[in-house]
């Protein structure tokens, strides 16, 4: 094992049809046109030295060190900025050219501290020996370091004004917040306007860190640690983008993750979280041993693995018996691997012997899999992330990449900064909208809960001004399926005009989006929870689906319905049979065939019938008819809407399991804990948002003495099953034989191509970047009519005002992993946002603590006043247990897949001193049903 | 705080122009005598820039001035002659006097300071300048009479 260091090419890679031929040092290479000499030598392994230059950014010549001799030019040109030229005959070595480049670093070092640092190697490299000018000059020497940032500090002594942080900033990750300050000797760095990093508008995604040829700007970590001796790659655990790591590791611990270059989801980039937010794994508060109790009152007992799975395992049983095989069921998580998941439905399938197996993508993404699957055919996003590389426009709907997918908002940026167009549909101005050199053509700022109306609207545009694809749809869609949905978009009642009255936005508007989305060449939808969480999210995610077939704008490059999916895993727990209705690759239980290969494989029969859907499992927990569950790495307390009915359903539970890193809400009510692994202990493999399946490797032992997929198998083996595997890698031979889609996925496989983007068949052996390609996966693609039904839960006088949720770049989702970071420095409370006339009829004032109010219960939290909102609308996010979000969200939810709706809630807010009475138990119960015995 | 009504109908005249941040920022100075902390902002949203983008522009110009200028107006020169003069030191005393920094301008508005680079006054050196008078041979122990004498005229 041994430090993977990743060669920079100097300068970017550049696409060109015509190639050159040249020389140099007597080597001859043939690059395409327009590439920089310095990328063609770095080819054929012919180093030049560089200090500016990156092939992450576009050169800039400023440091001159990287100068070579070229026949029949005068001069030494800088290898960075000077592209070849067909016959060119190049020199990177001369005794003129070692002068001059030592000449160079002489100044560097001149104005440089003396300790160990790549700078003064570098001036080793070159055989600079003494330095003539000494360091009594006027130099940057005692310059202040910035250590404002958690995770890495700016020291400008040893700054040499190369400006990669800045371009990094700008180029790589799109923030702008550096900024070259003043010129020539008195120039340096600046964040911000001057400001410390942490006051600017620096996201913490460290990419200027990695750029810094000098270390200039350094984590603290390696600082503490020292300097890493082998690396791992690996998959960040936090969100669907998916991000390919190389965890560099001393010893079993990790020193930092570097994004790994060769990462097909984020090419080397990363957000704050996936490079930084990491420390939760080897945090204190982690649980290491497996823990049991009788009754929720009494304090935790600790007790070794072999007791666990017995009690475990006898209680389940001795449930079964008394209350019949289908009391007893339990959860996925999406932050599990693939494997891990898979284990645990059969666990569910073969030793429970019923199908009470969901996933929490039931309250993010389950309108995704059912919308997509009826009008395409395939439970999944079309494109690949790169795709959007050719979009000409995107429409970016009920989704806020820039805090929820960080590192493919910055790709989305890169793209929109080279003349995209940007429609953006949300209630909120979000970053995309505006922000620098970044500006939405259309914002189209609705009302929560009519985005069916206004997808309509754009459809009905489309479709009375002839905008659609005619040949397509007449040659990849079902026809009576297109007349029938034409017919019902042509209809008035879809207008932009009369819509209008739902919306709330200007029906020209939406008409000049709707041409600019059909007319502008290459469309393509991305969306994310502010689609699905609502009482019509799978409607909506059919919508969308048709809009984009009656364009032609499905299967290839830069167009497609791009789910963004929030969890590392979601598209993963899904795919693996996580649903009471469907075995892995979503093939229905009913269906004997399917069932049949399944029971082939496991040697037993299986149940048929379709079991509870989560919402379901807490209202037969209530009834008294559900009496157990295991709930895998997932905090339903927290998360799930209606917390009132949620904490009732769990209070009625005789055995609640629960297998997760920490004591999480949901662990309050639980009578078996059973610690679970962090991703940096954990072997396997993740599915992110464009399906691809990347291996997650291990960097150290669990820290709990067993791997999780070896808890829940023994489990089932306890309970009778036959669950045994050596390895994760046959967990997924497994899951490759009785899945169609994972037909030639392996571990093997994996390390071979780096990852793997499913279907991965027969016919597509490498996987399939992008889906439907040469005809839609079901066959003929399918309209579906989707009527606008308002939902049930309207603003009225009691209830004037809509509440929607959200989440923020540093924290995520419930919060388990990023409260337990340095993350909070950023976000320490979740705020409500109120626009100023409504905060003004109420007398409310920035920083004021308000009460929120809907028909369910009440919360108490801090005001912010912005005008980012739309009046009329509220706005939180759910990262924080005491905030209790989801005490006021309801209990409706979508049609199809009962996914809540928690983007909409009638609610009323008002000044106040106290905390809520929910609240306040919250404080007293939290303590008391923690309690480790000692 | 500063006028932002007049800031934001300046800005709105230069907002459309291709690469219309220069002529902005002499506008903005032009309307307040220097460039406000507060239209930093304002500029970049205007123009689709970050704030850093704006401050890098503003700082790499010596022409815009960030602070509002003083009652009173001290120049001191920096460049060679003067150093080799013991202009250094010397400023490090007005600094002193005047409790500000150069570049800044005393909280009471009554001073300000700034450097320059070369009166072409050099055979005298070091030269100071007030309020439009140049001072040269100025030293350590007779600047602050020099400012008193200022103030009393
Ligand atoms: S950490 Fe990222 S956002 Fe912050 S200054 Fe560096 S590149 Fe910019
Ligand atoms: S963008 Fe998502 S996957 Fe990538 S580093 Fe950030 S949280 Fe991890
Ligand atoms: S690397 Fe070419 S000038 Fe710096
Ligand atoms: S150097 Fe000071 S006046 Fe010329």
């Amino acid at each position: 094992m041994t430090l993977i260091i990743e060669k920079d090419y100097g300068t970017p890679e550049k696409k060109s049809d015509k190639n050159i031929d040249l020389n140099i040092d007597g080597k001859s290479v043939t690059v395409p046109e327009g590439t920089s000499i310095m990328r063609a030598a770095r080819t054929i392994d012919t180093e030049i030295p560089s200090l500016c230059a990156s092939d992450c950014m576009e050169s800039y010549g400023s440091c001159r060190l990287c100068l070579v001799e070229v026949d029949g030019v005068r001069g030494t040109p800088a290898s960075c900025t000077t592209p070849v030229a067909q016959d060119m005959q190049v020199k990177t070595t001369s005794e003129r050219l070692t002068k001059i480049r030592r000449g160079i670093m002489e100044l560097y070092i001149s104005d440089h501290p003396d300790e160990d640092s790549p700078l003064n190697d570098m001036a080793q490299l070159l055989g600079l020996k003494e330095n003539r000018y000494g360091k009594q000059g006027h130099n940057h020497l005692k310059s202040v370091i910035d250590d404002s940032n958690p995770y890495f500090s700016f020291d400008a002594s040893k700054c040499i004004l190369c400006a990669r942080c800045v371009r990094a900033c700008e180029e790589v990750q799109g923030t702008f917040a550096l900024t070259v300050d003043g010129r020539g000797f008195d120039s340096k760095i600046s964040a911000g306007t001057d400001q410390s990093f942490l006051e600017s508008d620096c996201v913490s995604c460290g990419a200027c860190v990695q750029a810094c040829p000098t270390d200039s700007l350094f984590e603290k970590r390696v600082e503490e640690i020292g300097k890493p001796d082998h690396s791992v790659v690996t998959t960040c655990a936090y969100c669907g983008v998916g991000c390919g790591f190389k965890a560099e590791v001393k010893d079993q611990e990790v020193v930092r993750m570097m994004p790994w270059k060769d990462g097909q989801a984020n090419h080397g980039h990363s957000c704050v979280k996936g490079r930084f937010s990491w420390e939760y794994a080897i945090h204190e508060d982690r649980i290491l041993s497996p823990m049991i109790r009788d009754n929720i009152t009494d304090p935790w007992k600790e007790v070794g693995w072999d007791e666990a799975i017995e009690f475990t395992a006898s209680r389940l049983k001795d449930i079964q018996k008394e209350h019949g095989i289908k009391s007893i069921g339990g959860i996925t998580s999406s932050r599990c691997t693939n494997e891990e998941v898979f284990v645990v439905q059969k666990l569910i399938r073969a030793a429970f012997q019923n199908n009470n197996v969901d996933t929490c993508a039931r309250v993010c993404h389950s309108p995704t899999g059912y919308g997509l699957r009826e009008t395409l055919g395939t439970s999944a996003g079309t494109q690949t992330f790169d795709s959007v590389m050719e979009s000409d426009v995107m429409v970016v709907i009920g989704a806020n990449p820039t805090d929820a997918h960080p590192v493919f908002a910055s790709q989305m940026k890169r793209r929109l900064r080279q003349g995209a167009k940007l429609i953006v549909i949300d209630p909120r101005k979000t970053e995309l909208v505006k922000s620098p050199h970044i500006k939405a053509d259309h914002h189209l700022p609705l009302l929560p809960g009519t985005n069916v109306a206004m997808i309509n609207a754009i459809a009905h545009v489309v479709l009375t001004e002839g905008l659609m694809d005619q040949d397509y749809i007449d040659q990849r869609c079902d026809t009576d399926a297109f007349n029938q949905w034409r017919d019902f978009i042509l209809d008035p009642i879809n207008s932009p005009e009369t819509v209008e009255q739902y919306t709330g936005v200007a029906a020209s508007e939406v008409r000049s989006a709707a041409r600019l989305y059909a007319t502008s060449g290459n469309g393509a939808i991305y969306y994310g929870l502010g689609v699905t969480e609502h009482s019509q999210g799978s409607t909506m995610v059919i919508g969308m689906a048709n809009l984009a077939m009656a364009t032609g704008n499905i299967g290839a490059m830069g167009v497609g319905v791009n789910p963004l999916r929030g969890q590392n895993n979601v598209q993963g727990s899904c795919d693996m049979g996580s649903f009471p209705h469907e075995l892995p690759g979503y093939r229905p239980v009913g269906d004997d065939e399917a069932r049949g290969q399944f029971e082939k494989e496991w040697g037993l029969e299986l149940d048929p019938v379709p079991g509870y859907q989560i919402p379901h499992m807490f209202d037969a927990a209530v009834e008294g008819k559900y009496k157990a569950m295991y709930v895998q790495g997932e905090d339903v307390a927290q998360s799930d809407p209606n917390t009132h009915h949620v904490e009732a359903a769990l209070n009625a539970l005789d055995c609640l399991i629960v297998q997760d890193l920490f004591l999480n809400e949901t662990a309050r009510f639980a009578h078996v804990f059973l610690p679970g692994t962090s991703f940096l202990e954990k072997d396997g493999t993740f599915t992110n948002a464009e399906r691809r399946i990347s291996r997650v490797r291990p960097v150290m032992d669990a820290v709990t003495g067993m791997d999780e997929w070896e808890v829940s198998c023994r489990i089932g083996r306890a309970m009778g099953a036959d669950m045994s595997y050596d390895h994760p890698s046959e967990i997924m031979d497994e899951i490759a034989r009785l899945t169609p889609t994972f037909k030639n996925v392996s571990f093997d496989r994996l390390d071979e191509l780096g990852s793997i983007q499913w279907p991965c068949t027969d016919d597509a052996p490498d996987g399939t970047p992008i889906m439907h390609v040469d005809g839609f996966v079901r066959g003929k693609g399918n309209f579906i009519v989707t009527e606008y039904v308002p939902t049930t839960e309207r603003s009225t006088r009691k209830f004037p005002l809509i509440l929607t949720t959200g989440r923020i770049l540093s924290q995520y989702n419930v919060g388990a992993q990023t409260r337990r970071t340095k993350n909070n420095v950023w976000h320490d409370k979740d705020i409500l946002d109120i626009h100023p006339h409504d905060a003004e009829n109420r007398g409310i004032v920035c920083g004021d603590k308000v009460l929120i109010q809907s028909r369910m219960g009440e919360t108490v939290l801090e005001a912010r006043i912005t005008e980012n909102m739309q009046p009329g609308v509220v706005y939180t996010t759910f990262h924080m247990p005491e905030s209790g979000a989801n005490i006021v969200t309801t209990d409706n939810s979508d049609w199809a897949t009962n996914c809540p709706e928690y983007k909409v809630t009638a609610v009323e807010v008002r000044q106040t001193n106290r905390k809520s009475d929910w609240q306040e138990e919250f404080d007293g119960f939290s303590s008391s049903t923690r309690h480790i015995a000692e | 705080m500063i006028d932002m009504d007049k800031a934001n109908e300046v800005i709105n005249r230069f907002k459309d122009l291709e690469g219309g941040l220069l002529e902005c920022l002499h506008g903005v100075q032009q309307a307040f005598g220097y460039v406000p902390k507060e239209t930093v902002n304002v500029m970049a949203d205007a123009f689709n820039l970050s704030r850093a983008e704006v401050h890098g522009v503003i700082s790499y110009y010596h022409d815009f001035k960030t602070n509002p200028e003083g009652r009173k107006v001290v120049r001191i020169c920096q460049a060679e002659a003067c150093q080799s003069m013991g202009s250094r030191g010397l400023t490090e005393r007005v600094k002193d006097v005047l409790n500000i920094d150069l570049g800044d301008t005393s909280a009471d508005g009554e001073y300000s300071l700034e450097a320059v680079y070369c009166f072409g006054n050099c055979a005298l050196s070091p030269n100071v300048e007030i309020d439009g008078k140049l001072h040269a041979r100025v030293s350590s122990d007779n600047f602050e009479a020099l400012l008193k004498q200022g103030d009393g005229a």
